[in-house]
């Protein structure tokens, strides 16, 4: 089987390029991967690499011009025709020189950079001193440390490190191991699942698929940080508060009613347009003032009690929900918050958040609704004690004086932490709430 | 009888190994005793290595910009010539400035600096013969310490049958401070001596022939680097011949005749100089190793430690180019640090994974952490990004758009496993891709710090990027 060598595309307006340099010779022996010649442009340099095996034939010479697509050589695969040993080995036995001290001593690294074919890999035995060290310190205090703290087996890690000791470095390479294999690993790459401490890595692995565990398709990504961070805070939420969800319902048809009504004016005085998140918001302002056991926190056996109404409003973000928070809601007025929370919805979208601004919350509104969520048990944000969770707005048949009428009715939940929060607080908090939403007028006339 | 004093530390050789244990154990509260056998302090590397060469590099740099490239900048200017002596005097003023900093260094921490050769009596004895100590002849002293430090460094090897002649067949010493510009100088070795060494003559005008047993120029170096610093020096005129072995050499007439063998063919080469750069040794000899229970390694000659730098006599300890690992000034001062403050009790350790190295040609050369070569040997998942100078505002000003950054991270985790550059100011730029291995960053964090526009170090970004276009393709 031959295949064609070709000067590649090295990016638009790239006609032609100088074949600089042959680094194989006409009849060599060659592996998918090697580096086979070096192209100059104007704008890159670039060594081509071979893309099969097989006996080089070049084609044209070094020094000429060619243009892009130009077959340049073959690899012709004789099955018949072994690599040549002598190619494989350092050439530098070839000369009567002995190796200057110096690279012997680069041994480990020399040894780790051309593994010969059949060596297995350079390990530590395990719990032996190399006899270089007799009774001393024969893993460094880093590497030794991280391998208890991931229960790394020493033995079993590769070392690369100055005498033949395992770096920290090492014991890292050891961990990410199990990492998918990527298409840039070497295509001799061996399942990670044989990875065994004397196992050959260059050889092929003769597991067969159906035997592995990784023959199923899945795949493996390491967590992102803001996703690590987001698991540590809701399980250290669930395991550090008594958290209990209470629910009620609202009648919305007075804030859509009042939407309407003003859309149109309120987009010209204001430039934002009336959402219903500032209602919830004034109305949570205004129950908070009448519990403010919500808007307090435990602190080791202190309750800290706050006089100022920060308020997070949970937001969706590519990479994770976020909770940007609405400072001293209590002063601005429904315009204002519905500016606030634009912002932030910009500022997530173009990355922009800053931690300031994540900080400081003392209580926490999130709207699944969005998503169409009909009824959800919010987690507690701590050290925040309350979290309001607010739903798709539905309408549904109620029951109202008696007759039976459809009415645009949400379901609301209001997660709180037992520990501070009396059960009766709580509900009269979140019946506060469903009464200053249901009359947007108590809002005005703070009652 | 010897006079004896006792002390904490005995500190034997004033290298940046020996110097830096010194002044760190005097911080630390030790009574140390520093003894070298050299009239002046700070080793190899402060009088016949790192600095001469630089020293050197910088001027020969200088005078080239002058002649061949300051008229593309639209600076004319006639008559450049060299004056060589000028250039060495000034070379050995910046030496003699730097030891006597290190002499000043020692003094303010009230380390004793003892002129001398050192032999071990036994793991908590040195004993100096003919002891010089400020200028004034003592006679013999003994030193009791508690602990001994080992940090006597290296010295070149020579061929088997070519012993150097400190006139034509020369070691790096020589070659620092050759009195006129050879007409061809001839290097056995292509690793970095050999190779910054002959750009300086090239430089100066001299023809220059480097000859390596390998079929490549400064082995464990990145490929990829490594063969574009190959192409840069030819380019500059640097003749490389390799796979190929020096069989016989004489000097004789003021020329040295080479018979070389390529390929089982025997050439003829006729140089002025021969420069012989094949490596460097342990600098064990004389101090009565063997015989306090020390042995060195049969094959390299190195001082078997572990990672305490602790010698198989409890209370003998060795570091720098006695000790495994590259041989460099800045790996041993790193040790010296660590070996003392964990003499003191201090938790104390070299992070070997983020070490850098340099090759100061043009275009230099730096890298720290694995090279491409290493990270597929292991097996381990890759992903790497490039980006040519070609490609930064600031090296087209500055007319220097030779070369490139590399970034190797794990295709998996995205951590970054080696940082290399080519090109200019690539010493100074290498301190961001160690401190980047060192806090174990990944790409994409790598990518997200700001730098200054213009500037080389933005090719780190871009490079940067390019690895995570790869990781996001590849996951």
């Amino acid at each position: 089987m031959k295949t064609e060598v070709k000067i590649p595309e090295v990016g638009e307006s790239v006609t032609e390029a100088l074949l600089t340099q042959w680094y194989r010779r006409d009849g060599d022996f060659v592996r998918k991967g090697e580096i086979l010649f070096l192209i100059e442009t104007d704008k890159v340099t670039l060594e081509v690499v071979a893309e099969g095996d097989g006996v080089l034939k070049i084609l044209v010479p070094e020094g000429a011009t060619v243009a892009v697509g130009t077959v340049v050589a073959v690899l012709e695969a004789d099955d018949a025709r072994e690599p040549m040993p002598a190619k494989a080995a350092p050439e530098r036995t070839a000369g009567v020189l002995p190796p200057s001290p110096v690279e012997a001593a680069e041994g480990p690294s020399e040894a780790a950079a051309q593994p010969s074919v059949g060596m297995p890999p350079k390990v530590r035995p395990p719990d032996t001193t190399d006899g270089r060290s007799p009774e001393g310190v024969t893993v460094a205090p880093a590497a030794l440390r991280l391998a208890a703290e991931r229960g790394v087996d020493l033995a079993r890690v590769e070392a690369s490190g100055p005498g033949g000791r395992v770096t920290r470095g090492d014991v890292l390479l050891f961990l990410e191991q199990p990492a998918k294999p990527m298409p840039t690993a070497p295509p001799e790459g061996v399942l990670a699942g044989s990875k065994g401490p004397t196992g050959d890595r260059r050889q092929p692995s003769t597991v067969p698929d159906a035997l592995s565990p990784l023959a199923e398709p899945t795949t493996r990504q390491p967590m992102s940080r803001i996703r690590q961070r987001i698991a540590e805070r809701l399980l250290a939420a669930r395991q550090n508060t008594a958290m209990l969800t209470t629910f009620n319902e609202v009648d919305m048809s007075s804030v859509q009613t009042l939407r309407a009504r003003f859309r149109e004016a309120y987009r010209t005085r204001y430039g934002v347009s009336l959402g219903i998140m500032s209602f919830f918001i004034k109305a949570a302002v205004a129950a908070l003032k009448e519990y403010p056991a919500v808007n307090s926190f435990i602190e080791g056996h202190e309750i800290v009690s706050h006089h100022y109404y920060h308020l997070g409003v949970a937001i969706g973000a590519e990479r994770g929900l976020v909770v940007p928070v609405i400072r001293h809601a209590d002063r601005l007025g429904f315009a204002a918050i519905e500016q606030a929370i634009l912002d932030y919805v910009a500022k997530v979208r173009e990355n922009r958040l800053e931690l300031s601004d994540l900080e400081g919350g003392t209580f926490t509104i999130s709207n699944g609704g969005v998503y169409g969520s009909l009824l959800s048990t919010p987690i507690l944000n701590p050290p925040q004690s309350g979290i309001l969770g607010l739903h798709r707005i539905q309408e549904r048949p109620v029951a109202i004086a008696g007759e039976v009428v459809i009415r645009p009715m949400m379901y609301l939940a209001l997660t709180y932490d037992h520990r501070l929060i009396d059960g009766k607080e709580a509900v009269s908090f979140l019946k506060s709430i469903r009464d200053n939403v249901e009359n947007p007028e108590r809002l005005m006339l703070e009652i | 009888m010897a006079e004896s004093e006792k002390v904490d530390l005995c500190v034997i050789g004033a290298g940046p190994g020996g110097y830096v244990a010194s002044v760190r154990a005097a911080q630390l509260g030790l009574k140390v005793v520093c003894l070298e056998k050299r009239p002046r302090l700070g080793g190899v590397c402060l009088n016949i290595g790192c600095i001469p060469s630089k020293a050197l590099l910088d001027s020969s740099e200088a005078y080239h910009t002058a002649r061949s490239r300051l008229a593309a900048h639209g600076v004319l200017s006639d008559g450049i010539a060299l004056d060589l002596r000028t250039m060495m005097a000034r070379k050995n003023q910046v030496v003699r400035e730097l030891c006597e900093n290190v002499r000043k260094l020692l003094e303010r921490h009230r380390i004793r600096v003892i002129q001398g050769s050192a032999r071990l009596v036994d793991g908590n004895r040195v004993a100096v013969a003919e002891a010089k100590d400020g200028g004034s002849k003592k006679g013999p002293l003994l030193i009791e310490a508690r602990s001994i430090l080992l940090a006597t460094g290296s010295e070149p090897v020579s061929l088997p049958g070519l012993p150097f002649d400190g006139s034509h067949i020369v070691c790096s010493t020589e070659a620092l401070a050759f009195a006129s510009v050879p007409g061809h100088l001839v290097i056995i070795g292509g690793g970095y001596i050999g190779i910054e060494l002959g750009s300086v003559w090239n430089r100066l005008g001299a023809q220059v022939t480097v000859i390596e047993q390998l079929p490549a120029i400064t082995p464990g170096l990145d490929g990829q680097i490594g063969r574009a610093l190959e192409r840069a020096l030819t380019r500059q005129g640097l003749v490389f011949r390799f796979n190929t072995r020096v069989a016989k050499a004489v000097a004789a007439a003021g020329k040295v005749q080479l018979t070389v063998v390529a390929e089982d063919r025997e050439a003829q080469i006729v140089g002025d100089r021969l420069l012989v750069a094949i490596g460097r040794r342990p600098l064990t000899q004389g101090l009565g190793l063997e015989e306090v229970g020390v042995v060195p390694d049969a094959a390299t000659g190195q001082v078997p430690v572990d990672a305490t730098y602790r010698t198989s006599v409890p209370s003998i300890y060795a570091i720098g180019d006695l000790v495994a690992g590259p041989m460099l000034a800045h790996k041993a001062s790193a040790e010296a640090v660590a070996a003392v403050e964990g003499m003191a009790g201090i938790e104390s350790e070299v992070n070997y994974d983020a070490m850098p190295s340099v090759i100061y040609t043009n275009p230099e050369v730096a890298c720290a952490g694995l090279t491409e070569e290493a990270v597929r040997a292991r097996g381990v998942p890759c992903c790497i990004g490039t980006y040519p100078f070609s490609g930064s505002g600031r090296a087209r000003c500055m007319g220097e758009t030779e070369g490139f950054v590399k970034i190797i991270t794990h295709a998996g985790s995205d951590r970054i496993l080696g940082v290399h550059i080519i090109g200019p100011c690539a010493s100074d730029m290498i301190g961001e891709g160690v401190l980047a291995l060192e806090c174990n960053l990944t790409s994409q964090e790598f990518a997200r710090a700001v730098r200054a526009h213009p500037t080389f170090s933005e090719a780190f970004q871009e490079a940067a990027l390019a690895v995570r276009q790869c990781s996001i393709y590849a996951s």
